[in-house]
């Protein structure tokens, strides 16, 4: 997951053709080389993965030396330390190994099942689950991520994708159980309707920004609780209610308002996945090719500038929330009709908020985003392995998790650990940037 | 004070700012750092106040070496400064801004305000600076909140005053009494270090003249020795037009026709009064004025960019009163903003976004909603080529081009379609010699190609030397509009609110503009 190796940052998805725009569209603050020439460009971009890198391996060290200051057995060992050093290291080495060894055979696959499978060639879904698992938890992340990356670029701050996306999801639900069409009709409609659900949501506080300046993190983090408790209410009301029930729980969707399954009903991974990746080269066009995104870049960038050349500042405000709001409400029905079928209070768990980590992970750039959001969901589904085959809590996978944004968004921290010369902008100040308007 | 500095030499990576820099002053004398922008005066004058360190050379104060590690140091050593921007808190008077950081108390820390003002009474006769202690800050025009500064330099007993570009936002009056002011700080014995880029200025008041160029010292000489086409000479390393070349204006139609248009500023205070102007193709208008008496609101009121309170301006006919940007651009509007940096450019973007911001989505850079990246390239290498961008590539950022070159890059940008009214807001400030008669050279190609051009300046010499007429501008109102001919002094009293058909009121006295109708006083 980590993303070593010469395609830096992965621009590379959508070729940089001759007259390509500087790929790091979303980092309106990063000081362009001094000379010009893809090679120059190419190494600044080349530092941003090398932070990265460095970023994430620094996580894991620390990661480490906290799984050995919590574990009972290691520090038994160590106290030992002067009469068994060996020992002592050795149970310490074993214990960092053993943890990191279940949460890649967790996250990815497991090498025992892997070689069972061939020789055998049995076993396949087995070596399947830990990757489908991933990519089935990462397709949300991708999905609200790219949606808060989006506005994070243009300037507008949307702490709301927890309520879009939930908005998403009631759009979708009930697109799905009140109406009756063939798989062909019905799930592009579920599909359209998670997405128009969330631009409704996102387009509110727009709206709000733009007529009246109300500044969108606020009243995006209050839409949060709207539609929070609107789906309570709704939850135990008819007709979203499942009937007979007196719990919180809503209708089930048919088959027809289901995404297929990738690989076969084994396999939770599905077309939301699919449709995630759509929305990342898709993003990524936008970005880059589309004058819309132009618009966009040039309002996150500098709103003066872009209002004298004639760029309705307004427009781009209210745009920028409605399309973030309909990649979360994307993400929302992802849920349901991927892997759920059903909605329950508290649906959609924690994914808007983790959504910003997300964006900040891939430094708003819609390929960070996605490898974020595959790196967000693997310490997920293999922490839950880690504590699983070693018992180690599930909350140091999250603290691992936490730490590794901590790093990411702190390039300049990481800098001055490894001495390594300033050459990228800081994640900080595209950010700080947006809390003065 | 007898100031030496001997080899200063400060690197930024590959950039030398400063390269063995040599500069004497002498006791009581006024001394002239005379340079373009990016010639490495600041950089001077930051290593010296002890803000940036020097990679090498020395600094000497009577023979002594020193080092300053803050300007906390410099100022124990008798060095002041007088910033561009002011550092004054607005609503404190001017006695609590003078000792702020330095207060005198009494026992028990109570601050001691009548010893305060007292310092400030004993200083203010000895240099002429006829400051009242007590006034608020926000409430003085700003050519006396300049001399609060000053004040301020001289209650830490600075023995070495340095003034940085400090004419940049006074009217010729204010001006000259600055200069008195300077004048009678060096009869008592304390030198003054003079950072400008202004000619006309050095000449009047300098004793001696120190240019640089590139980060070098170019020469040392004095004001009798050399004229100002020799300074420039020596700024720009080649001799300069100082003149705009052009021949006389062929005024057709009518393009902008504005009439009684008010306009208010952010803080809903009446910015423009009422004015009617009108610019006829072919001809330049040029408006002068001290900064903040409505310029800004009138050209951003014409651009679209502010709304209109009263009034209407008309191009060709059409009403562009109280409509959006893109309506005035559509309309044949060139708008090139008074701040390049804030309004004209997005300084992270590449030369070539910068060339098509205002016409990105219109072919042929764009189809259908998608860009053509293509013809971007081709569009900005064509510019580059044309208006002598000097940009490695256009795929640099902006940003880091120099202060000329991406001035030229709004001009390109805003001449590169077709325009019937060019509206320009302080179009050379800050720049080199060079990219001004470059600048100059353009907007008069422009005029004669038939556009109705509105110049907006605050530098008298390019209002004299670009306009065909001259309106100015004072309290929101146009005091008259006048031949170019009709002379620097008049004109400079009209900027300065005298009404100069009747010349009975006295010239240097006459009370500067009370900071601006619009923009808060104090920078």
């Amino acid at each position: 997951m980590t993303p070593e190796g010469p395609d830096p940052g992965g621009g590379h998805l959508v070729p940089p053709g001759p007259g390509a725009d500087r790929p790091d569209g979303a980092l309106v603050l990063a000081p362009a080389p001094p000379r010009a020439g893809s090679r120059l460009r190419w190494i600044v971009e080349a530092n941003v993965v090398v932070v990265t890198a460095l970023a994430i391996v620094s996580s894991l060290v620390l990661g480490g030396v906290l799984i050995i200051a919590t574990s009972p057995t290691v520090l038994h060992a160590l106290a030992h330390i002067g009469s068994h050093p060996g020992r002592a290291l050795g149970v310490a080495g074993s214990t960092v190994g053993d943890a990191y060894a279940a949460i890649f055979t967790g996250a990815i696959v497991s090498p025992t099942a892997l070689g069972h499978a061939i020789t055998t060639g049995h076993g396949w879904t087995g070596v399947l689950t830990p990757i489908s698992e991933t990519l089935v938890s990462a397709t949300p992340l991708v999905l609200a991520g790219l949606g808060v990356a989006i506005g994070f670029g243009t300037g507008v701050f949307n702490i709301g994708a927890q309520g879009q996306l939930i908005a998403g999801a009631l759009a979708a639900l009930y697109v799905g159980f009140a109406v009756h069409l063939p798989i062909g009709i019905h799930l592009p409609l579920v599909v359209l309707a998670g997405a128009l659900g969330g631009a409704v949501a996102g387009f509110i506080p727009g709206y709000l920004k733009a007529r009246t300046g109300a500044h969108e993190v606020i009243s995006t983090i209050m839409l949060n609780y709207v539609f929070l408790n609107l789906l309570n209410e709704l939850l135990t009301t008819q007709p979203f209610q499942q009937p007979g029930q007196s719990n919180a729980i809503s209708r089930t969707i048919p088959t027809t308002a289901r995404l297929p399954h990738l690989f076969g009903s084994g396999l939770r991974a599905n077309l939301g996945f699919v449709i995630a990746v759509v929305c990342v080269l898709g993003a990524s066009w936008f970005t880059r090719r589309s004058t819309a995104g132009f618009a966009f870049r040039v309002i996150g960038s500098n709103p003066k500038a872009g209002r004298t050349a004639g760029i309705d500042v307004r427009k781009v405000t209210t745009a920028v929330l409605a399309l973030s709001g309909a990649l979360a409400g994307l993400a929302g029905m992802a849920t349901l009709s991927g892997t759920d079928f059903f909605l329950s209070s508290g649906y959609g768990g924690n994914i808007g908020f983790d959504a910003i980590t997300v964006a900040l992970l891939g430094r708003n750039r819609p390929v960070g985003v996605f490898l974020g959001a595959l790196l967000f969901a693997a310490l997920d589904t293999g922490g839950r392995n880690m504590q699983a085959a070693t018992g180690i809590p599930l909350d140091l996978a999250f603290v691992i998790q936490a730490i590794i944004v901590f790093f990411v968004a702190t390039p300049s921290l990481v800098r001055e650990i490894y001495r390594l010369r300033e050459s990228g902008a800081s994640i900080g100040q595209v950010l700080s940037k947006g809390w003065g308007g | 004070m007898r100031l030496e500095l001997r080899g200063v030499t400060k690197r930024y990576g590959s950039l030398v700012a400063n390269d063995h820099v040599d500069l004497t002053v002498e006791p009581g004398e006024i001394h002239c750092l005379l340079g373009e922008n990016g010639a490495g005066k600041s950089t001077l004058m930051n290593v010296l106040f002890g803000m940036v360190r020097s990679d090498e050379g020395e600094i000497r104060i009577d023979g002594e070496p020193v080092r300053f590690a803050d300007p906390g140091e410099a100022v124990a050593h008798g060095i002041g400064m007088v910033h561009q921007h002011f550092m004054l808190v607005p609503v404190f008077t001017v006695a609590e801004n003078v000792v702020l950081g330095f207060e005198p108390t009494r026992p028990l820390g109570f601050l001691d305000r009548r010893r305060a003002r007292a310092d400030i009474r004993r200083l203010s006769e000895q240099f002429g600076l006829a400051v009242e202690p007590d006034a608020v800050v926000e409430d003085l025009p700003v050519g006396v909140q300049q001399r609060v500064e000053i004040l301020k330099a001289l209650q830490r007993d600075a023995r070495l005053l340095i003034l940085d570009e400090p004419t940049a936002v006074l009217t010729p009056q204010e001006s000259e009494a600055l200069f008195a002011i300077v004048r009678s700080l060096a009869a008592a014995g304390r030198s003054v270090l003079f950072i400008t880029h202004k000619l006309k200025e050095v000449l009047s008041v300098a004793d001696r003249i120190t240019v640089m160029r590139l980060g070098r010292v170019v020469g040392t000489t004095t004001a009798a020795e050399s004229g100002e086409s020799e300074l420039a000479t020596m700024m720009v390393g080649r001799e300069v037009e100082l003149v705009v070349h052009k021949g006389p204006a062929h005024p057709g139609a009518a393009v902008l026709e504005i009439s009684g248009l008010t306009v208010a500023d952010e803080r809903g205070l009446v910015a423009v009064d009422g004015v009617d102007l009108t610019v006829r193709a072919g001809e330049i208008l040029a408006v002068a004025g001290v900064q903040g008496n409505g310029q800004t609101e009138l050209a951003e009121a014409i651009t679209g960019l502010r709304a209109v309170v009263s009034g209407s301006i008309r191009l060709d006919g059409q009403e562009l009163a109280g409509r959006s940007p893109d309506v005035a651009i559509a309309a044949g509007v060139a708008n090139v903003p008074e701040d390049r940096q804030v309004d004209g450019l997005v300084l992270a973007m590449t030369v070539e976004d910068n060339l098509v911001l205002d016409i990105f989505d219109r072919a042929p850079f764009a189809r259908h909603g998608a860009r053509d990246l293509a013809a971007v390239r081709a569009n900005a290498e064509a510019r580059l080529v044309d208006f002598d961008i000097r940009a490695p590539s256009p795929v640099v950022s902006v940003g880091s081009l120099s202060g000329g070159n991406q001035q030229k890059v709004v001009v390109a940008r805003e001449l590169s379609r077709p325009v019937k009214l060019l509206v320009a807001s302080q179009p050379t400030r800050g720049l080199d010699v060079g990219s001004i008669e470059y600048v100059h050279r353009r907007i008069v190609e422009e005029r004669d190609r038939g556009v109705a051009v509105l110049i907006i300046s605050s530098e008298l010499d390019e209002v004299l030397a670009l306009g065909d007429r001259v309106a100015v501008m004072y309290r929101g109102r146009i005091t008259g509009v006048v031949d170019p001919g009709a002379g620097r002094d008049r004109i400079g009293l009209m900027m300065a609110g005298v009404d100069a058909t009747d010349g009975d009121r006295p010239g240097p006295e006459a009370p500067g503009p009370p900071a601006v109708a619009g923009d808060g006083g104090a920078p």
